[in-house]
C-alpha cells in the first residue's frame, strides 16, 4: 500500500501512464507505430536531445538557473570535428574522443566563470553561446559541409538486428539510441551511487549545508559544467553521423526543447531534484508526440503547440495540487 | 571535575566595533549549560569562536585543559564540538538517512555510495538518542520538530563531547520542547557537553545546570541553576533591575463603538469561533502556545490566509478582508513574526522598504513616485523610530536585528493604521501608539511582556479563545500556569 502510494505520488509514474495513454491512441489511429522500424526512428532521431538531456539533468539539480550554452558547444563541436577529421583523417573513436575533449574544455570554461564570479548560470551560457556560436561563425562564415568523411556515414548506417522492409529497404536499431543509453546509465550510476553525485542533490538542496558538511562545491559545480560539455561534444558526433551533413545553425535552438523535456521529467527548476528516469521518459514523450503527430499527418507545425500545451498543463496541476495541500493542511487542531 | 572548555578573557571587534569585550565561560564535560543574552549581546560571534569559524583577537581557549593557539573550524569538529545553527543546515530535498550519513559518509572518504552503509550510519546514530524517523522519508516533509532531531542525529556520527543549540526552541511546540529536552538529558547521560544558547527565558532553563550571562560583549555571571530567579536574570541580561510599569488603558472620552469587533470568525484547521473587541487606545494581547492558532488569527485579520466565516468591524462597519490590500484599505497594519521572510525586501533599501507600503499615496498627477515626498516620508519615519542608519539608501540587509525591526513598523505605521497587529516583537513605541489612539493586537508568548505592556490577555488554545484576562494586578505567573495548563 505505502509502495503504491510513493509510486502515485511520482511524477515518473503519471509520464509513464500518460506515454503508455499516448501509444494506444496513436496504435489505434495508425498501427505502423507500435513496429519496430517506427520505434528505432524516432529513438534514433531523438538520441541527440537525449544525451542533452542528461547534462541539463545535472544542472537543474545542481540549482540556480538552466545552462543553455550546450547546444552552441555541440554545434561547434560538430563543426571542429568534420573539419579536423577532413583535415587529417582518422577514425570514429578519435572523433568522438576529440569531441568530448572539446566540450568538456567548454564546458570547463563555464563552470569556473560560474564558480568564481557568482553569475548566475543563465547569464554566463548567454554569453558563452553567444563567444562560441559567433567565433564558429567568423572562423568558416557559416559555410555548409556536405562532404563530410566517410566514417561518420559508415557509423551512421550500422544497424544492429538488421530487417528487411516490405518495400525492399534495409531497417534496424542504430548506435545512436545506445549512445544515449550509455550516456542515462553513466548518469545513473554518477547520480546515485557516487559522492559526487550526491553532493550535486546536496549543493541543490542547501549549498550552505553542503559546504558545512566538507562538500567541496566549486569541484562538484565544475565537474558538472565539465559534464555537460563533454556530453555536448559526443551529441555533436552523434547528430553529424544522421544527418550527414553539417548545417552550422541547425543544433542551436533546441535548447528549450531539451529543458522542457526534463522539467517534464520532473526535474525541479528551483534545484534539488530530478532523476534520470524523469528525464529519459521526458525526452520519450517529445518524441513520441512528434512521431504520432507525422503518423496521424498533422502538420509538423502542430508540434510546437503541443509540447507547449504538455508543459503548461503538467506545471499548473503540480501548482494546483500545492495549492490545495496548503488549503488542507491542518496548522492547529480544534477542539471542541 | 575538570573542564571540558574553558575560554579566558575573550575579544573581538569588527572593524574598530567591539562585539566580545572580555568574555569567560567554562563548560564541563556532560554538563547542560545555556548561554543567554539579549539580541547584539554576542551570542552568535562567541558561538562562532568556539566552532572556530572566527579568531578570537585576544584571549585563550582550553580544551580539556589544553591550551588551543589557533582553532580553526576543523580543529574544532575534531576536538567533538558541533553547531547545530537556527536554520539546521539540513538538505530538505534529501531522506533523513542521507542528511545524518552525508558528512560521515565524507569523513570516511569514499567516493562510491553503499546505501547499506548509509543507513547503518543513520540507524546508529538514531538508536543513540532513541529516536525512530522513516529514513526514507523527504526531510523538507517532516514537521520541524523532527528535522531537529535529524540535526542532532548527524551530530551524533561524530565523535560528539559537545553540542553548541543556537535558538533550538524558536519553533518548536511544547512537545517538541519535551523532546528534546529528553534527547538532551539522554546525550548527557552518555557524557556529552550540551549548551544552549538563548535569547529569552524559556523552557530550557528547567534541564540547565548552569546559565551564563552576556551583555553587550561582556560575560556579567555564571550561576547555578538553583541560585537564578527570572528577576534575577533578567536584571542580568538588561542591566536594569525591572521596574516594572504596567500599561495603564484609560479609555477614549468620544469612544463610542469599538475600533474593532470579531464576531464568530472561524478557519477550518486555523482556529474557531473568535470573538473579542478591541477600542481605540487599548492592547490587547493575544497568547498561548505555538499551535495555538494565535499566529493564524493574525494571518486572517490582515488577509494573509483570510478566514472562511464569521464578521469583522472596523468603527462598527463591517469589512470583508479577502486579501491584504482589504485590510490595509480597512486600516489593519501587521508586523510578522519573521522580519526575514514577511516583511522585507532584504536587499532594498531602507527607504524602499519603508515606502513600499504607501507607494500609492506618493504618486505625481502623472502617477509615478514624487521624489521630494518619498525622501520626506523617509525621513519622518526614521526620525520618528529613531532607526540607526547612516543613509536611507543603503540596503536593510546591512542593518543589525533591532534596526531591521524598526523598518518593518515604519513601513506599516506609514499606512497610517487604525489597528496595528504585532506578532511576536514588542516595541517600546507601542504604548505611545496606543495614547495616540490606535488599538493594538499584540501576539506573543512571553507572558512578562503581555502582562507589562497589555491592559487584557486573550487566553488562545487549540484554535479557541478559551478565556479573557484582566491584566491589571495580574502576577505573569499566575498567566503563565494557564496557558501552560492549556497546552
Amino acid at each position: 500500500m505505502n509502495v503504491l502510494k510513493r509510486l502515485l505520488r511520482q511524477n515518473e509514474a503519471y509520464l509513464g501512464v500518460l506515454i503508455v495513454v499516448l501509444c494506444i491512441v496513436i496504435t489505434i489511429a495508425n498501427p505502423s507505430f507500435l513496429t519496430f522500424e517506427n520505434i528505432a526512428g524516432f529513438l534514433k532521431s531523438y538520441s541527440m536531445i537525449g544525451i542533452m538531456a542528461v547534462g541539463t539533468l545535472f544542472v537543474l539539480i545542481l540549482g540556480g538557473t538552466p545552462d543553455v550554452s550546450f547546444t552552441a558547444i555541440a554545434q561547434v563541436v560538430e563543426y571542429a570535428v568534420v573539419v579536423m577529421t577532413l583535415a587529417f583523417g582518422g577514425n570514429i573513436f578519435v572523433a568522438i574522443l576529440a569531441a568530448a575533449i572539446m566540450g568538456t574544455i567548454m564546458g570547463l570554461v563555464n563552470g569556473f566563470v560560474i564558480h568564481y564570479f557568482r553569475v548566475p548560470t543563465i547569464i554566463v551560457t548567454i554569453a558563452t553561446f553567444n563567444i562560441y556560436f559567433g567565433m564558429m561563425y567568423v572562423i568558416t562564415r557559416g559555410k555548409l559541409i556536405n562532404n563530410i568523411p566517410i566514417m561518420f556515414k559508415q557509423f551512421g548506417n550500422v544497424l544492429l538486428f538488421p530487417t528487411q522492409s516490405k518495400i525492399g529497404g534495409t531497417y534496424g536499431l542504430s548506435l545512436h539510441p545506445l549512445i544515449w543509453l550509455a550516456a542515462l546509465l553513466i548518469g545513473w550510476f554518477i547520480l546515485r551511487r557516487t559522492f559526487l553525485g550526491r553532493s550535486i542533490y546536496a549543493m541543490g538542496g542547501n549549498e550552505v549545508a553542503a559546504e558545512r558538511v566538507g562538500i567541496r562545491t566549486m569541484w562538484t559545480r565544475v565537474f558538472v559544467f565539465a559534464f555537460v560539455g563533454l556530453l555536448s561534444g559526443v551529441a555533436g558526433v552523434v547528430h553529424v553521423s544522421i544527418v550527414q551533413s553539417v548545417v552550422p545553425n541547425i543544433i542551436v535552438g533546441k535548447e528549450l526543447e531539451v529543458i522542457a523535456a526534463v522539467v517534464i521529467g520532473g526535474a525541479s527548476v528551483f534545484g534539488g531534484r530530478g532523476t534520470i528516469t524523469g528525464t529519459f521518459l521526458g525526452v520519450l514523450l517529445f518524441a513520441i508526440l512528434n512521431n504520432g503527430l507525422t503518423l496521424l499527418s498533422i502538420s509538423s507545425y502542430w508540434y510546437n503547440v503541443t509540447i507547449g500545451v504538455v508543459i503548461t498543463t503538467a506545471i499548473t496541476v503540480s501548482a494546483y495540487q500545492q495549492l490545495r495541500q496548503s488549503r488542507t493542511r491542518v496548522n492547529v487542531k480544534i477542539e471542541a | 571535575m575538570e573542564e571540558f572548555l574553558q575560554l579566558r578573557d575573550i575579544r573581538k571587534s569588527f572593524v574598530g566595533v567591539y562585539a566580545l569585550k572580555g568574555v569567560d565561560f567554562s563548560i564541563r564535560p556532560n554538563e547542560i549549560h545555556c548561554l543567554v543574552g539579549e539580541n547584539g549581546s554576542g551570542k552568535s560571534t562567541l558561538i562562532k569562536i568556539i566552532s572556530g569559524v572566527l579568531q578570537p583577537d585576544s584571549g585563550e581557549i582550553f580544551v580539556e585543559g589544553r591550551k588551543m593557539d589557533h582553532m580553526e573550524a576543523a580543529a574544532s569538529l575534531a576536538r567533538g564540538i558541533h553547531v547545530i545553527y537556527q536554520d539546521l543546515s539540513l538538505f530538505p530535498n534529501l531522506s533523513v538517512a542521507e542528511n545524518i550519513a552525508l558528512s560521515e559518509i565524507e569523513e570516511i572518504g569514499r567516493s562510491l555510495i553503499d546505501w547499506r552503509q548509509v543507513h547503518s550510519i543513520a540507524r546508529a546514530a538514531m538508536e543513540r538518542i532513541k529516536v525512530d524517523i522513516p529514513l526514507e522519508a523527504l526531510v523538507g516533509e517532516l514537521p520541524i520538530g523532527l528535522q531537529q532531531l535529524v540535526a542532532i542525529c548527524r551530530a551524533l556520527t561524530s565523535d560528539l563531547k559537545l553540542l553548541i543549540l543556537d535558538e533550538p526552541t524558536a519553533s518548536l511546540t511544547k512537545h517538541d520542547i519535551d523532546n528534546l529536552l529528553r534527547v538532551v538529558r539522554d546525550m548527557q547521560q552518555a557524557g556529552i557537553a550540551v549548551m544552549f544558547v538563548s535569547h529569552k527565558l524559556n523552557e530550557i532553563f528547567e534541564v540547565a545546570e548552569r546559565i551564563t550571562v552576556l551583555r553587550d560583549g561582556v560575560s556579567v555571571g555564571t550561576l547555578p541553576r538553583e541560585e537564578l530567579t527570572n528577576e534575577k536574570l533578567v536584571g542580568l541580561m538588561t542591566g536594569k533591575t525591572i521596574t516594572e510599569t504596567r500599561f495603564a488603558f484609560e479609555a477614549m472620552p468620544e469612544a463610542g463603538q469599538p475600533l474593532l469587533e470579531v464576531r464568530g470568525l472561524s478557519k477550518k484547521n486555523n482556529f474557531a469561533d473568535i470573538s473579542f473587541s478591541l477600542s481605540a487606545g487599548e492592547i490587547v494581547g493575544i497568547t498561548g502556545v505555538i499551535g495555538s492558532g494565535r499566529t493564524e488569527l493574525a494571518l486572517a485579520l490582515f488577509g494573509i490566509s483570510p478566514a472562511d466565516e464569521g464578521e469583522i468591524l472596523v468603527d462598527g462597519k463591517r469589512v470583508t478582508v479577502r486579501n491584504v490590500q482589504d485590510a490595509v484599505d480597512a486600516g489593519i497594519a501587521y508586523v510578522p513574526e519573521n522580519r526575514l521572510v514577511q516583511g522585507l525586501i532584504m536587499k532594498q533599501s531602507v527607504a524602499d522598504n519603508i515606502i513600499a507600503s504607501v507607494l500609492k499615496r506618493i504618486l505625481t498627477p502623472l502617477r509615478l513616485i514624487d521624489p521630494q515626498q518619498r525622501r520626506h516620508r523617509v525621513e519622518e519615519w526614521v526620525e520618528a523610530l529613531g532607526i540607526k542608519v547612516s543613509d536611507a539608501d543603503v540596503p536593510v540587509q546591512t542593518l543589525s536585528g533591532g534596526n531591521q525591526q524598526r523598518v518593518v513598523i515604519a513601513k506599516w505605521l506609514a499606512t497610517n493604521p487604525k489597528i496595528l497587529i504585532l506578532d511576536g516583537p514588542t516595541v517600546g513605541i507601542i504604548r505611545e501608539l496606543a495614547g495616540r489612539g490606535m488599538g493594538v493586537l499584540l501576539i506573543s508568548d512571553e507572558v512578562g511582556e503581555v502582562v507589562t505592556n497589555c491592559n487584557r490577555i486573550l487566553l488562545m488554545r487549540s484554535g479557541r479563545i478559551r478565556s479573557e484576562i484582566r491584566a491589571e494586578g495580574i502576577h505573569a505567573d499566575e498567566v503563565q500556569r494557564l496557558v501552560e495548563a492549556g497546552a
